[in-house]
C-alpha cells in the first residue's frame, strides 16, 4: 500500500510540470493564438530559474526569474505573431527551436553547478495521516499551487467578465474588436500571461524536480502540454486530470520495472505520446466536443480592419 | 605524338616555372627579417577526444577530459589536445570523428560504446591516424580498445551498500543493456552478498547514458519500491542528488561526486583513465604504437578505485573494501570466482572457476539476487 501512496505522490510531482505549463498555454489559446514555442520557453525558464538560484540562493526568485523569461520571449513572440502577422506556426516552432539551443549555449557555464540543500516540504498534521498524507501531503508549494491556479483560471474564464472578453477574442476577434476591445493587447496579454506559467513550469522542473541544470532538460514536456491543452478540450479541470494522467504513466514505467515487471522501457517511453494521439482521434471523431470548447478562431491571424 | 602533347608540356613547365619563381620571389622578401636560420621543431602531435557527455557531467565524461589534461600535462607542448563534447552516439559521430581526423589529429580517443561503427569507417580511410575507443571490441589494424574494470569499483560500493542497507533492498538505475552495465550491477549484488546474504537488488533502466529527469525518476521509483542504497551506471550525478533529497543513500560514479551529495554519499567508484591515455600518447610518439589486444586496467593498474568513503560507514566494511583492494592490487582475489549462481540457482561458475574476460565481456544475465531480467534488445 506504501508503495501506492509514493506513486501518487511521485505522480503529483511529475503531472506539475506539465500542468503548470497546460494551464498557461491554454489561456494563451483561449485568446485565440497558439504558440508552439512551449519547449523552448521552457528550457530558457529552467536556465533562468536554475541559475538565479545557484547566484542568490532562493527558490522563490528562481522561480520569479523562470516567470519573467519565459514572459519576455512569449512577448516577443507575440509581438511577431499579432502585430507582425507572421505565421503563428512557423513563430512558434522557432521559438522552439531558438530556445533549446540559446539554452544550451548561454548554460554552458551552469552544468556542474550546484543549488543550496533541497529542504522537504510536508504539511504539518496532515501528512502525518497514514497514506493519505504520503500520497498528499508531502509536496512541494508548487503542486498544490497548480491546483489552485486551475481552479482560479476555472473561475476567471466562466465568472469574470475580463474571462467573457478574453473568450469572446478567441471565438470571435472581428466582433470584439467591433465592440471596441483592443483584440491584439489581449492576445499579446494572454500570451505573456501563457508564457509565465511555461516559465514557472520550467523553472519548477530545474529548480525542484530534477535540481541541476543540463541542456534539452525538458525533454518533449512542452509538446506533451501542448498536446495536452487539445487532450483536455481547452478545459482547466480536464488539463490538470490529463497531467497528472501523462505524469502517472512516467512515474508507472519506472515503478513497473522496479518491480520486475517485463515491458520494453522504450515502448513504455512511447505511450504519453500514444495516449495523445490516441485522445485526439477520439476527440476529433465526436466534433461537439470540439466545436464546444475550442476557440473558433484558433490559429487564425487577426487583421485589423477585418 | 606531336605537337598538341609537346604545347601542353611547354605551357605546362612555363606555368610552372612561373609559380617557381613567384614563390622564390615571395620567400625571399619573407627570409629577410629573420635571416637566422632555426632548427625545425617538431609538430606537436594532435590528439582529439570524442565525448559523449558534456565535460561538466561530473561523471564519465568529466572523467575522461580529466586525463586528456593529465596527457597535456605530462607532454607539454608535445602534443596538442582538443575534444568535442555532448556527441551523440548516431550519425553525428562519424561526421565528427571524420573532421577530426581531417584535421590532422593523428590519435583519436573515441569514449562511448557507441562510437566502434562510426570510429571502424573512418580509420578505414585514415590509414595514418590512430584510433583508440574505449568500451567497445571492434578494431583494425590502426584502431584498439581499452576499458577499465568498472565492476570492481561497482563491488567494492557493494560491500559497503550491503553493510549500510537496512532494508536489504538495493537499487541501480541502469543505462543501457550492454554486457558492461549488466557485469556492473551483478557485481555490485556479488559485493553486497559477500557481507550481507539477504540482499535483493532492483534495477531500473533508463535508456540513455546521460538523462538526468529520467535517473531522478528512476531512482525515485526505486526508492519508492524499497531500496534504500542506490547505485547508476549512468553518467550524470542525479540519482545521488535523488537520494540526498529523499533521504537515501547513494554512491558517486565516475567521478568523485560527493559534493553533489554530501549527506547521502556513500563513497565514490572513479576511474582514472590517465594512466591508460599516457601510456597511448607515449606510444604515439615513441612510434610503437601498434594494434594489440583490448587493453583493460582496473584497480591493479591505478585505474579504478573506490574513493571518499563517508565517516559513518562501519569500519569493518572500511576494512573490507581496503582488502578487496588489496588483493585486486597483488592478483590474490577475483570478483568473478565461482561458486556463482544464476537468477534461477544454476551455477553459472562452478566453484574456484575463475571468469576469463571473453566470459567477462559476455555477461548478459543477472546472478541470484537481481530482480527482473536483462532487457533483451541490441548487443
Amino acid at each position: 500500500m506504501e508503495t501506492y501512496a509514493l506513486l501518487i505522490g511521485s505522480t503529483l510531482a511529475a503531472g506539475t510540470v506539465l500542468a503548470l505549463a497546460a494551464l498557461g498555454l491554454l489561456i494563451n489559446e483561449k485568446s485565440g493564438v497558439v504558440n508552439l514555442g512551449a519547449e523552448g520557453m521552457m528550457l530558457c525558464a529552467a536556465l533562468a530559474g536554475f541559475a538565479s538560484v545557484v547566484h542568490t540562493g532562493s527558490d522563490w526568485l528562481g522561480f520569479a526569474a523562470g516567470m519573467a523569461a519565459g514572459a519576455i520571449l512569449a512577448w516577443l513572440a507575440g509581438l511577431l505573431i499579432i502585430y507582425l502577422n507572421t505565421n503563428a506556426y512557423a513563430t512558434g516552432l522557432a521559438l522552439s527551436l531558438f530556445g533549446a539551443g540559446f539554452s544550451a549555449f548561454a548554460g554552458t557555464s551552469y552544468v556542474q553547478a550546484m543549488l543550496p540543500a533541497r529542504t522537504n516540504f510536508a504539511i504539518p498534521f496532515l501528512s502525518d495521516i497514514p497514506l493519505v498524507g504520503t500520497a498528499l501531503f508531502k509536496q512541494h508549494p508548487l503542486v498544490y499551487a497548480a491546483v489552485i491556479i486551475a481552479a482560479l483560471l476555472v473561475a476567471f474564464l466562466y465568472k469574470t467578465r475580463a474571462g467573457l472578453i478574453l473568450r469572446a477574442v478567441g471565438e470571435n476577434p472581428a466582433s470584439a474588436h467591433a465592440l471596441g476591445y483592443n483584440v491584439r493587447r489581449i492576445r499579446l496579454l494572454a500570451m505573456v500571461a501563457g508564457g509565465a506559467l511555461c516559465g514557472l513550469a520550467g523553472a519548477y522542473l530545474a529548480v525542484v524536480y530534477t535540481p541541476l541544470w543540463v541542456q534539452g532538460m525538458v525533454a518533449g514536456k512542452g509538446w506533451i502540454a501542448l498536446a495536452l491543452t487539445t487532450f483536455a478540450t481547452w478545459r482547466p479541470a480536464r488539463v490538470l486530470l490529463g497531467a497528472y494522467l501523462f505524469g502517472g504513466v512516467t512515474m508507472l514505467q519506472f515503478h513497473l520495472q522496479g518491480e520486475g515487471v517485463q515491458i520494453a522501457a522504450e515502448f513504455l517511453n512511447m505511450l504519453p505520446y500514444i495516449a495523445t494521439i490516441a485522445v485526439l482521434v477520439l476527440i476529433s471523431r465526436n466534433p461537439t466536443w470540439i466545436r464546444v470548447n475550442m476557440p473558433a478562431s484558433l490559429g487564425k491571424p487577426f487583421h485589423l480592419g477585418t | 605524338m606531336n605537337k598538341r602533347f609537346a604545347l601542353k608540356a611547354t605551357a605546362l613547365a612555363a606555368v610552372g616555372l612561373l609559380a617557381l619563381g613567384l614563390t622564390a620571389c615571395g620567400k625571399k622578401e619573407e627570409a629577410k627579417p629573420a635571416p637566422a636560420v632555426v632548427a625545425p621543431k617538431p609538430e606537436p602531435l594532435k590528439i582529439a577526444f570524442a565525448y559523449v557527455g558534456p565535460v561538466g557531467d561530473g561523471g564519465w565524461t568529466f572523467a575522461h577530459d580529466n586525463a586528456r589534461k593529465a596527457v597535456e600535462k605530462e607532454f607539454g607542448d608535445k602534443v596538442k589536445t582538443s575534444f568535442v563534447e555532448s556527441v551523440p552516439e548516431s550519425a553525428d559521430a562519424e561526421r565528427v570523428i571524420r573532421d577530426m581526423a581531417g584535421q590532422g589529429n593523428k590519435l583519436i580517443f573515441g569514449t562511448t560504446f557507441g562510437y566502434a561503427d562510426p570510429m571502424l569507417k573512418v580509420a578505414a580511410d585514415f590509414k595514418d591516424t590512430k584510433f583508440e575507443h574505449a568500451t567497445g571490441f571492434k578494431s583494425a589494424d590502426n584502431m584498439r580498445t581499452y576499458d577499465s574494470r568498472t565492476y570492481e569499483g561497482a563491488y567494492m560500493a557493494g560491500v559497503i551498500a550491503g553493510k549500510v542497507t537496512k532494508s536489504n533492498v538495493l537499487g541501480v538505475v541502469g543505462s543501457i543493456p550492454i554486457p558492461e552495465v549488466v557485469r556492473n550491477i551483478n557485481s555490485f549484488t556479488l559485493g553486497a552478498q559477500s557481507v550481507n546474504p539477504k540482499i535483493k537488488t532492483k534495477v531500473v533502466w533508463v535508456g540513455e547514458w546521460f538523462a538526468p529527469p529520467k535517473e531522478t525518476e528512476a531512482a525515485t521509483a526505486l526508492i519508492n519500491g524499497g531500496a534504500d542504497v542506490l547505485m547508476q551506471n549512468t553518467d550524470s550525478s542525479a540519482v545521488l542528488q535523488t537520494a540526498e533529497k529523499m533521504g537515501k543513500r547513494a554512491f558517486g560514479w565516475d567521478s568523485d561526486m560527493t559534493a553533489y551529495g554530501p549527506k547521502a554519499h556513500l563513497g565514490s567508484a572513479v576511474i582514472n583513465w590517465a594512466p591508460y591515455y599516457i601510456k597511448a600518447t607515449k606510444d604515439a610518439l615513441d612510434g610503437k604504437w601498434a594494434k594489440g589486444d583490448n587493453t583493460w586496467w582496473g584497480v591493479k593498474e591505478g585505474a579504478i578505485d573506490m574513493v571518499s568513503v563517508a565517516a559513518d560507514v562501519p569500519a569493518d566494511a572500511k576494512a573490507k573494501v581496503d582488502e578487496v583492494r588489496a588483493g585486486l592490487k597483488a592478483g590474490t582475489f577475483s570478483i568473478w570466482k565461482g561458486p556463482i549462481l544464476g537468477q534461477d540457482g544454476k551455477e553459472v561458475l562452478k566453484k574456484d572457476e575463475v571468469a576469463d574476460d571473453k566470459f567477462m565481456s559476455g555477461i548478459m544475465f543477472y546472478v541470484k539476487g537481481v530482480e527482473g531480467k536483462v532487457p533483451s534488445g541490441k548487443k
